[in-house]
């Protein structure tokens, strides 16, 4: 081939290329628009109940009926969603201050290790009390607590992802833009949205997941001892717990495998497979993410058509996101200026740090005074002890388990969608099949509350060490049968050092939830029957009822202090030790 | 298709595109980018280590200039200095005269990774450029697809990067370049990630556009550690020293295009190049007198060790050992078809080990060369261990190791003596090139988990 030596005059216009293939309608756009067409319905109708006005004066009171499901788990399902997007905003704008400041960097990024710790549940109150005021007279303000609570254990993680893939953009990608002077607004949708966009997608995948836990824990919720309840799948299957009504709770239990299951497949799934062409690897891959839904939805002409109708807005978007300015570093920069605004950056935000802190103290003496603190940091240690023995059994049970489907094609195929929809199911769902587990046995609580903690956490472990099994070469484990390597020996020249970085991040994840987890598992109610154990978890939650702020303030920051010291004294020193040394 | 419809009634569309008004074509000759005494330096321990000192260099309209030079000369960072990717530490670059404040606006890149956005089809990666300038979407449709015949791409404007080949990706690179009509275009090693074939295809067909007059830009800069590539594209080539960078010799190639790799002229300019890479820097040297820098006076700051393994070196030797202790250097890099980026790191270590040296354009190796090269393992290792000692840093760890009492030390120690002369990255390099040669000599060990020097007594004495 040689470069053309004539000018092409005679080819076809350049926008036909554009065209593709002519519009024909196939049954597959019919279906797509009636999906879509059914989605706005559904979307407005079920958005109109969250206007309802209610009196605080009011108790909550759930119906039971199961016909009443299916609206619940829209109502669930619309704030989900609606956290998800604000997670996915807030992440856009969070890590894109911190990436591209170096002064807000200092602060954003360690304020967000912090918030990571902090137990979500553990606000919601909070958060409960001061949306209500915002929005008086209205669902509006429960609704809006109830979105916070789900959006908040969502955004740390996907935000914290897509930070670290802002900052280590490719250089060529980086030069790439500046060289050909990429406006800002196209840098960030060309560039660097795109080479985030797998690490956000599965991130919010997660988060997704976890977020189910939140939203039953934050739809029936007691705040000084007023109970407040949102419709829900959630509130349903909490008004039929207290009821003591099995029947329906299984209902609920269904519905919530139905919703996970649904949003998997009609969501997450298509979104995983279309996020593949974003991978950054210039060959072809072998495994890809496929997806039912979204070969359904190429098929239709509607992409297409979507694409050709916002083309004129998104033209004039970026237009207007000229006035951005164009992405381009000054060669030259006044050291002495940049001193002086470090100097006073940190001047301004030290002092409004320490009046925060001044304050707090003021407020924590004035109530109780600082021995506040004493009780939770003994307690804690119980709720420690459950988190260490939690992790120890899970990791006994599961990494042999994990190992053995990792090994197996077949069981992985079968396995790993399983254990994913495990992982996302809210474990406090099931929580009263537990207690009434517990009535019967004469379990106590206070070993009952790790099994409870457990369900939720334990999956991380499973699902990152069936990932870290696969990901042991098929190589590897021929040269150990060559050699006749068999049995312990295999387990610790191989098979451990292998599934140690997986385990790790599995890990750090199982022991975060397990905290969060003792919120709920440490009092749990069933029917008439309330077990409370002991452990920070039943004192955060104790103080919660009760509306004891000093006390929920000392508990929610003991918890966290726990939390990072956890990770920074044991997890991150083995993250370290499986970087350097066990890395395949 | 209603575009075309809309087109044709709206003619007067694309001159309100906003467009920044182009500069009066540059006429063969005037100064396009013009370096004034560029230094740039990086951060060191306690000091600024330099990278480039010293650069003088004047990119002309009409012409094609090549930056060659081994690797870790300076020479990339030079380009991206030039491009205003990066700023100089002092001295100034300009662009038509008028000092760079950031980005070049008279440059484009090409990448020798390519740099394609993998999620934009083809057409759209070329409309990047356009796209950022604000030209409307059917002008610049229009452009993208005249730059894509232009370079051999067409039937491939909507695939996706990762369904091309390699030469077919830096032919996207090289349209989404030329597309924005830069004054010159800057490729940074654009055909060092294609194999031989290819490389050899996509700069025979270049150089042909450049020579029929219908190039959109006014002047190449290729840097390239390739000396054949140097010599068959540019006008002139400038060659770079290492440590810092600086401009050591410039040759002015005056053969004409295309150019015959057999001829006498093409052959002798190739050997003074390569004379010219493989060489130490010229210095005054005053004739009788001794080299000013000989075994006796290398210390670890003015002698790095080269970028070479054990048995690279070795099977250099060997090569050359089979060819009767001596060689043409170019002639025997082309038989391996390795690259002098490649070769050169091996050369040098053969020559601080004694075991080679360099004459003229040949390679020869010395007594103990020859021996090393014929040794059988452990006879080799003992030759390695004697020499190795000779190589600076290898003996600063094994003396170092023998006077302290305990017989070990910490890499760090090592690092930080290091880190006063060498960046971090460099100074990795430097130990890891000592490590793999003081445990092949068996001179000492080296313990990853607690990195840690120490004697390797055992092995000398009875094997465990």
């Amino acid at each position: 081939m040689s470069f053309r030596t004539r000018t092409t005059t005679s080819r076809a216009s350049p926008t036909s290329r554009f065209a593709g293939r002519p519009a024909r309608m196939s049954w597959a756009d019919a279906v797509v628009a009636a999906a879509v067409l059914v989605l706005i319905y559904l979307t407005l109708r079920v958005g109109q109940g969250t206007t309802v006005s209610f009196s605080t004066s009011e108790s909550a009171r759930v119906d039971t009926d199961p016909a009443r499901l299916p609206y619940d788990a829209a109502r669930s399902l619309l704030r989900m969603f609606v956290a998800l997007a604000l997670s996915t905003v807030f992440t856009f704008v969070y890590a894109y201050a911190a990436a591209k400041s170096r002064r807000l960097e200092r602060i954003l990024i360690p304020a967000l290790d912090i918030l990571q710790s902090v137990p979500v549940l553990g606000f919601l109150t909070v958060a409960v009390t001061g949306f209500i005021a915002l929005f008086p007279g209205s669902m509006l303000g429960l609704e809006c607590a109830s979105i916070f609570a789900i959006f908040t254990s969502q955004a740390w993680n996907m935000t914290f992802g897509f930070y670290s893939s802002l900052t280590s953009l490719p250089r060529e990608l980086d030069e790439l833009s500046r060289s050909f002077r990429f406006t800002r607004w196209m840098r960030f949708w060309r560039v660097e949205v795109p080479s985030g966009a797998i690490g956000l997608v599965w991130n919010g995948m997660m988060s997704f997941g976890g977020g189910w836990f939140f939203l039953v824990a934050s739809e029936a919720i007691s705040v000084n001892h007023r109970d407040y309840a949102l419709p829900g799948v959630g509130s349903y299957a909490g008004a039929a717990i207290a009821d003591g009504d099995l029947a329906r709770v299984g209902w609920a239990v269904l519905t919530m495998a139905v919703m996970v299951i649904g949003v998997n497949f009609l969501f997450w799934r298509p979104l995983t497979a279309w996020a593949e062409k974003f991978k950054n690897e210039q060959a072809e891959a072998t495994e890809v993410q496929r997806s039912l839904v979204l070969n359904f939805l190429r098929r239709s002409n509607w992409p297409r058509l979507l694409g050709r109708l916002t083309r004129p807005a998104r033209h004039g978007l970026a237009r207007a996101a000229r006035v951005l300015g164009v992405d381009d570093r000054p060669l030259r920069i006044d050291p002495g200026r940049r001193r002086t605004g470090d100097v006073a950056f940190a001047a301004v935000a030290g002092a409004l740090i320490l009046w925060g802190l001044v304050d707090l103290g003021g407020y924590l003496h004035a109530r109780t005074g600082l021995g506040v603190f004493a009780e939770p940091l003994v307690v804690g240690l119980v709720t420690l002890g459950r988190v260490v023995v939690l992790v120890a059994v899970a990791t006994v049970v599961w990494v042999p388990i994990g190992v053995r489907i990792g090994f197996s094609p077949r069981l992985t195929r079968v396995a790993q969608p399983v254990v994913q929809v495990l992982a996302s199911f809210p474990a406090n769902f099931l929580f009263p099949l537990a207690v009434w587990f517990f009535l019967r046995t004469g379990l106590p609580i206070d070993v009952g509350g790790i099994l409870l903690m457990a369900l939720g956490a334990q999956w991380y472990i499973l699902f990152n060490t069936i990932a870290g099994a696969m990901s042991i070469p098929t190589d590897l484990r021929e040269v150990m049968d060559d050699l006749g390597v068999r049995g312990a020996q295999r387990w610790r020249r191989l098979v451990l050092p292998g599934v140690f970085p997986s385990y790790v991040t599995g890990g750090i994840t199982a022991s975060g939830g397990a905290w969060n987890a003792s919120i709920v598992a440490e009092v749990v109610t069933f029917g008439g029957t309330t077990l409370t154990a002991t452990g920070l978890g039943a004192y955060i939650s104790g103080a919660t009822q009760s509306g004891n702020f000093p006390r929920l303030i000392a508990g929610v920051a003991v918890m966290s202090l726990y939390v990072v010291g956890l990770n920074r004294l044991v997890w991150r020193r083995l993250y370290r030790l499986a970087d350097a040394r066990y890395a395949l | 298709m209603i575009f075309d419809a809309l087109r044709k009634l709206r003619p007067a569309r694309s001159p309100r595109d906003r467009r920044p008004p182009a500069p009066p074509r540059a006429a063969d000759g005037d100064v396009l980018l013009d370096a004034g005494n560029v230094t740039k330096s990086y951060a060191g321990a306690d000091r600024e280590l330099p990278v480039l000192e010293g650069i003088d260099l004047q990119v002309r309209a009409g012409e094609v200039v090549a930056l060659l030079g081994r690797s870790g000369s300076g020479k990339s960072t030079l380009l991206r200095c030039l491009a205003g990717l990066i700023p100089v530490s002092s001295g100034t670059v300009s662009y038509r005269g008028t000092p760079l404040t950031g980005a070049n606006p008279g440059t484009a890149m090409v990448f020798q990774t390519f740099a394609l956005l993998p999620w934009l089809t083809v057409q759209q990666n070329v409309e990047l450029g356009l796209e950022a300038r604000g030209v409307g979407a059917l002008e610049r449709a229009e452009a993208a697809v005249g730059a894509i015949d232009l370079i051999g791409l067409d039937g491939f404007e909507s695939a996706y990067p990762k369904e091309l080949s390699g030469g077919m990706r830096q032919r996207v690179g090289f349209a989404r370049a030329l597309v924005v009509e830069p004054d010159v275009l800057m490729m940074d090693e654009p055909f060092s990630a294609l194999d031989v074939l290819t490389a050899e295809n996509l700069r025979g067909e270049l150089m042909e556009l450049w020579e029929s007059g219908r190039f959109p830009t006014r002047a190449i800069m290729l840097v390239t550690h390739n000396i054949e590539e140097a010599v068959l594209m540019a006008d002139r080539i400038v060659v770079l020293g290492s440590r810092p960078g600086t401009i050591r010799e410039t040759f002015e190639v005056g053969l004409e295009r295309p150019r015959q790799r057999n001829s006498a002229a093409f052959e002798e300019l190739i050997d003074r190049v390569y004379r010219t890479m493989t060489g130490r820097p010229k210095e005054p040297r005053v004739p009788g007198r001794p080299e000013p820098a000989g075994p006796e006076r290398r210390t670890y700051t003015n002698t790095p060790l080269p970028t070479a393994s054990v048995d690279g070196l070795s099977g250099l030797a060997e090569m050359v050992a089979h060819r009767g202790d001596r060689c043409d250097l170019a002639d025997l890099a082309d038989d391996l078809v390795l690259e002098i980026d490649d070769v050169l790191p091996l050369v040098d270590a053969l020559d601080l080990l004694g075991f080679g040296e360099v004459r003229g354009d040949d390679l020869l190796l010395t007594r103990v060369g020859a021996a090393f090269a014929g040794a059988d393992v452990q006879e080799s290792k003992t030759l390695f261990a004697e020499a190795a000692m000779g190589a600076p840093l290898v003996r600063l760890i094994t003396t170092s190791l023998r006077q302290n009492p305990s017989g070990a030390l910490r890499a760090g120690f090592f690092r930080d003596l290091l880190a006063h002369h060498y960046t971090s990255e460099q100074v990795d390099q430097q130990l890891e090139t000592a490590t793999d040669w003081g445990r092949y000599a068996e001179l000492y060990a080296y313990d990853a988990d607690p990195e840690e020097y120490r004697l390797d007594e055992g092995a000398a004495s009875t094997p465990r």
